[in-house]
């Protein structure tokens, strides 16, 4: 089976996020980029598939050459090759200019199966791999957990929804979209890091015009930025708990009034 | 104020989710007109309360395939109600359901997609809107470059406004439905009765790494169950083992708003505090006096938990009684 999964390189959930002079941006200064998390569930799982039924796995990226650290920590998890549109042109799109780049790539390399995390943990746009299976004109699963596969071409799988979960009947191809709890991703081995060093990353020019899917055809634009709204620590208690807990519950009842 | 506003409506088994009239409220606060798609297999007998919320014309589309959720079953309703409305806002919550069809209804109408919007307003007659990014370190204003506009409102950000008495023209759509489902909900498992999802709470009570085990979660359940409120986990609890990912709170789990988040044995980590600073009212209940938590709580009982909690559950009840 030929796997395909989408990935970006994102800010570390543990970085300070700084707003840039421009106020529409965000200070790359001392950010630490990583691989999107819930794409490395996703690439989890098509390793996981490619060990049963054999195949390859292509992680596609879109982003600058530094998105290729991402890439390579693919490869070192056990991806077979990287895909990568570096023409800057083609950056900064929006979701959905972004899908049709990836849809265009896609194309090309005529995957059976298409993986993506939910979204990624930078503008959290989480529409990119709905629009991507729209525009490649496949079905699609979004929020996925479990994948258990009936035979090559058919699987169930679950997803999360509110208060509860669904169970989806896919047959490929299809476009997959991981949540968190889908699986527990592998670190690199020394053995895989080494071997990623070898296996190729091939620069792509897709050949939708990048005036309809760039920074040039967004249909919606950051105007501004701004970190959330101040809040202060109010008041700390460390008295005797039979006092401060009934004087707490007061407070939350008379002053913050939401009991 | 826009023309015409279109909404779906998201309705399971015959109920209408909270998300329904909170997304009929707001359209009305935006146009003139409130159309609203009523999806599922039949659904009609349902469309008269939405004229309550503010809607003035509900169209139907029933079909059997229609009973559970089906992306592309969904989006060719919505698209089909879109083509008879020519609305310039296709307004959704943001649930799975609704962050599902918008995305694939924006790509296929080429509209501007506002998704996840915690604010959305009109401005200089174009949309625009507020939205969280980086786990909520940033509050970015987002403009629309285009109408129409599909945009998608997190659940609970504009509370459904008291209901009226108007009644809706309600009609049927006929919609032409793709050949075979290649990917569509068969079958649905739900959690446990009664319990509540964290995005859609106005009280959240979360247990961190200082409940220490999987069993001591029932202690958090108990005071959610006094406040009437879910229950919420820190990313350590859930990477843990002790609790389902559907509760986390933070930025690889859920950004939450509620009236009031109660922090049990959570120290603090920065994207977990991006996922919750939003709330109303904080309250922390920590023993490390230091913890970052007490940062952002407007109340902090610095203490031990499990000495806490017990104490902190009874005074509740007697408060609310």
């Amino acid at each position: 089976m030929k796997i395909a999964v989408c990935v970006k390189q994102v800010p570390s959930s543990e970085a300070r996020i700084a707003i840039a002079p421009d106020q529409r941006s965000i200070d790359p200064t001392d950010v630490e980029m990583v691989l999107n998390p819930y794409d490395e569930y996703a690439l989890e799982e098509a390793l996981r598939i490619k060990e049963a039924k054999g195949g390859e796995v292509i992680v596609v990226t879109v982003g600058p050459e530094k998105a290729k650290e991402a890439l390579r920590t693919c490869l070192a998890m056990g991806a077979d090759r990287g895909v990568i549109v570096t023409d800057p042109a083609y950056h900064g799109g929006d979701a959905l200019g972004t899908a049709r780049i990836l849809a265009d790539v896609l194309r090309g390399l005529e995957p059976d199966l298409v993986w993506c995390g939910k979204l990624s943990i930078d503008v959290e746009g989480d529409a990119t791999p709905i629009a991507l299976a729209e525009y490649l004109g496949w079905g699609h699963v979004a929020l996925v957990t479990k994948v258990e596969w009936s035979d090559d071409r058919n699987a169930r799988v679950q997803r999360e929804v509110e208060g509860g979960r669904e169970i989806v009947a896919i047959t490929l191809p299809v476009v997959l979209s991981a949540e968190k709890g889908l699986n527990e991703p592998r670190y690199p081995s020394l053995k895989g890091i080494m071997a990623a060093k070898r296996k190729p990353i091939e620069e792509v020019k897709p050949s939708v015009a990048a005036e309809s899917v760039g920074a040039a055809g967004r249909g919606v634009e950051i105007v501004a930025m701004a970190p959330p709204p101040e809040r202060s620590g109010g008041r700390k208690f460390t008295g005797e708990i039979a006092e401060v807990v009934p004087q707490v519950v007061e407070l939350l009842k008379t002053e913050a009034k939401v009991l | 104020m826009l023309k015409r506003v279109l909404v779906l409506a998201e309705q399971r088994e015959g109920r209408f989710r909270k998300s329904a009239y909170e997304a009929v409220g707001l359209a009305r606060t935006l146009g003139s007109e409130v159309h609203v798609v009523l999806v599922g297999s039949s659904v009609a007998a349902l469309a008269p309360q939405l004229g309550a919320y503010g809607a003035t014309t509900v169209h139907t589309v029933e079909d059997p395939r229609l009973a559970l959720y089906w992306p592309e079953g969904y989006a060719a309703a919505l698209a089909a109600a879109i083509e008879a409305v020519q609305p310039e806002l296709v307004l959704l919550i943001a649930t799975a359901m609704g962050k599902d069809v918008s995305a694939r209804v924006a790509a296929r109408t080429q509209a501007a997609l506002l998704s996840d919007c915690i604010q959305l307003e009109l401005q200089d007659g174009a949309l625009q809107a507020v939205k969280s990014m980086y786990g909520g370190k940033v509050f970015a204003t987002v403009r629309a470059q285009r109408l129409p506009v599909v945009a998608t409102v997190r659940p609970s950000a504009y509370p459904a406004p008291a209901p009226g008495s108007a009644a809706p023209q309600v009609q049927a759509l006929a919609v032409a439905l793709p050949e075979a489902p290649r990917a569509a909900v068969v079958e649905v498992a739900q959690h446990e009765q009664g319990k509540l999802d964290v995005q859609e709470a106005e009280v959240i009570v979360s247990g961190g790494r200082g409940i220490k085990e999987p069993k001591n979660f029932e202690l958090i359940e108990q005071l959610a169950d006094a406040l009437g409120g879910a229950v919420g986990a820190s990313r350590a609890a859930v990477d843990a083992g002790w609790i389902d990912h559907a509760h986390q709170v933070g930025q690889t789990g859920k950004t939450v708003s509620p009236k009031l988040y109660v922090a049990v044995g959570i120290s603090g980590a920065i994207q977990h505090l991006a996922g919750m600073r939003t709330s109303k009212c904080i309250l922390a209940i920590n023993k490390d006096p230091d913890a970052p938590i007490f940062t952002v709580a407007d109340y902090g009982i610095v203490g031990d938990l499990f000495k806490v909690v017990p104490v902190l559950v009874a005074e509740i009840r007697k408060a609310k009684a």
